[in-house]
């Protein structure tokens, strides 16, 4: 598959002496969705700034289409739409201008049949004569999709799509991506949300003070991540987990106290009903249970500390 | 060249002009009136001629200058200072265009509102003292460059400043005073000696006196100096703006 950016040894540190990326390496697929995922502060805006042209980097290289985005700025440039993170948006000017200025800033010469039809997939067309201040935070956010969308662009960024935003339009806005992938145009978005990612993604970046730790397939990295913990307190406690029930991979917490069964969170788990009914047979009674999902904190934790024990590479 | 982006910037910006028209506009034709009135009328009567014309006459090429610099500066710095404020400037930022089509157009429409600003006062000022034009093609000379020098001045400010006060503080404490001090309203030559070898260190003297030199055919200084000086002001504010550019300064982290 071709790469359509090429990141390489990108770093950034900002006038505050605040490290954002430490070398970053990454290559982006034509025609993917790929999703970055971090929590705030990881550096995925730094990553999307870069790329875009809004943040100078300090070290490292990237192409886009093959063009190196500062000696070869405008043919790079051309080929991207970026929806920022926050709603940043000319008060006065009416949604038909806003989006027409952004065509032409992007070298495009007019096309009034195609900006309709942008506005229209985005249920914007009976708001085109309408002054951008007097529209509502979802609305403008739709606004900013198609000022990014005017010049037709081969990749579409978009920082956080999904925060504060409404479920309809959070359902629009995945239909748009896909519509938009179907067509053969990258998107590249950034979220701390495992389930947008997980909905959205054909691959997943995981990035986390400013390093990317991984960059895996969505199924291959789901089942990763997805894992959900079982917890039962024991009636009694356990010195050690009885043969029987040896092929679960149960662990005993809590000085025996607790017996601690992970399973993976994807389809229908047989695993577990059966753990139950054999815990029964065996004459473990529990006196409470309650499941937990590993939370985004919690594998980032695991994925770091895996790293540092000198296991498994960034890519 | 993206001639489609400086297009869209351009009428951008002019019709931000048009939308504040009323301010933009009327308000310097307002004030230019009330200063013919004032100094013209009720107490140039009293002044005698000043380098052999009506005290009234004198003022017009000043009080055009005084206009087109403190408008050029502000148009444009607020032209640039604003997307910068509101953090719409991301779309500039990342769009496929270069330093000079982004200077082009930012300042190009910056000094397009006060060039015409000053056609206006120019005909207001009709109504009030009878006018001549020696010169009328290094008028027109002095007017451009004049005011893109100070366009490209506004818009350096405009990438300067971070907020509001210093965007206003620099026309008022710096331009305002050099302009009003810079033989606006008076020939140098009416100052004692030792003020009239300091104003000789204020740039504006140069624009001022080049631009009544070329509706009166006199000058404080040599019209080549005025000429000089003028380009000397461009080149400095087109280095120091393509600086900014280039380094991203207050711009890009």
């Amino acid at each position: 598959m071709h790469t359509v950016i090429s990141i390489s040894g990108l770093s950034k540190t900002y006038a505050s002496g605040f490290d954002a990326l430490k070398g970053v390496d990454l290559d982006i697929r034509r025609g993917e969705i790929f999703a970055l995922l971090g929590p705030n502060g990881a550096g995925k805006t730094t990553l999307i700034s870069i790329v875009c042209g809004l943040v100078n980097p300090s070290a490292g290289r990237v192409t886009v289409g093959g063009h190196d985005i500062i000696r070869d700025y405008r043919a790079a440039r051309a080929l991207i739409g970026l929806v920022p993170q926050e709603l940043t948006t000319d008060a006065f000017e009416t949604v038909w201008n806003t989006v027409s200025f952004s065509r032409g800033l992007f070298g495009k010469p007019p096309d009034p049949a195609y900006l309709a039809r942008l506005l229209q997939d985005l249920s914007l067309w009976n708001k085109k004569d309408n002054k951008l201040l007097t529209l509502s935070g979802g609305m403008k956010r739709r606004v900013l999709i198609a000022k990014a969308l005017s010049h037709e662009p081969q990749i579409l960024f978009l920082d956080e799509p999904t925060a504060g935003v409404d479920v309809e339009l959070r359902r629009d806005m995945w239909q748009l991506v896909r519509r938009l992938r179907d067509n053969g145009v990258t998107v590249i978005l950034t979220t701390h949300y495992i389930e947008e990612a997980e909905e959205m993604a054909d691959r997943i970046g995981v990035i986390t003070r400013g390093e990317l730790i991984l960059v895996e397939d969505k199924a291959t990295l789901m089942r990763k991540l997805g894992g959900k913990q079982l917890t039962l307190q024991l009636a009694a406690p356990l010195a050690q987990i009885p043969p029987v029930l040896s092929g679960y991979g149960l662990t005993l917490a809590q000085g025996g106290k607790e017996l601690v069964y992970r399973y993976e969170a994807e389809g229908e788990d047989s695993a577990l009903v059966d753990l139950l009914q054999e815990l029964n047979t065996a004459g473990i009674a529990f006196a409470d249970l309650q499941t937990t999902q590993r939370s985004l904190e919690d594998i980032f934790v695991s994925l770091v500390s895996e790293r540092e024990r000198g296991g498994e590479g960034a890519r | 060249m993206n001639w489609h982006a400086v297009r869209a910037i351009y009428l951008f910006e002019m019709a931000r002009t048009r939308r504040t028209l009323l301010q933009s506009v009327l308000a310097p034709v307002i004030t230019t009136s009330l200063y013919f009135v004032v100094f013209g009328s009720a107490i140039g009567a009293r002044i005698p001629e000043v380098e052999g014309v009506s005290y009234g006459a004198f003022l017009v090429p000043g009080l055009i200058m005084l206009n087109l610099l403190t408008q050029s500066v502000s148009n444009a710095s607020f032209g640039i200072f604003f997307p910068k404020f509101s953090r719409t400037i991301y779309e500039l930022l990342s769009a496929p265009v270069s330093h000079f089509e982004i200077v082009l157009s930012y300042v190009g429409a910056a000094a397009t509102k006060s060039i015409l600003l000053s056609v206006i006062i120019l005909a207001t000022a009709t109504f009030f003292v009878p006018l001549r034009i020696e010169h009328p093609l290094w008028m027109i000379g002095f007017l451009l460059l004049t005011a893109v020098s100070f366009s490209l001045l506004g818009f350096i400010l405009g990438i300067w400043a971070d907020n509001f006060e210093k965007l206003q503080l620099v026309p008022l404490l710096i331009i305002t005073p050099l302009t009003f001090l810079g033989g606006s309203f008076y020939s140098i030559a009416m100052l004692p000696p030792l003020w009239r070898t300091v104003t000789l260190f204020n740039p504006v003297v140069y624009l001022v006196s080049g631009f009544r030199w070329s509706f009166y055919g006199t000058a404080d200084v040599a019209v080549g100096i005025s000429l000089g000086m003028s380009l000397l002001f461009l080149a400095v504010f087109v280095g120091v703006a393509t600086w900014m550019l280039r380094t991203g300064y207050r711009l890009k982290p």
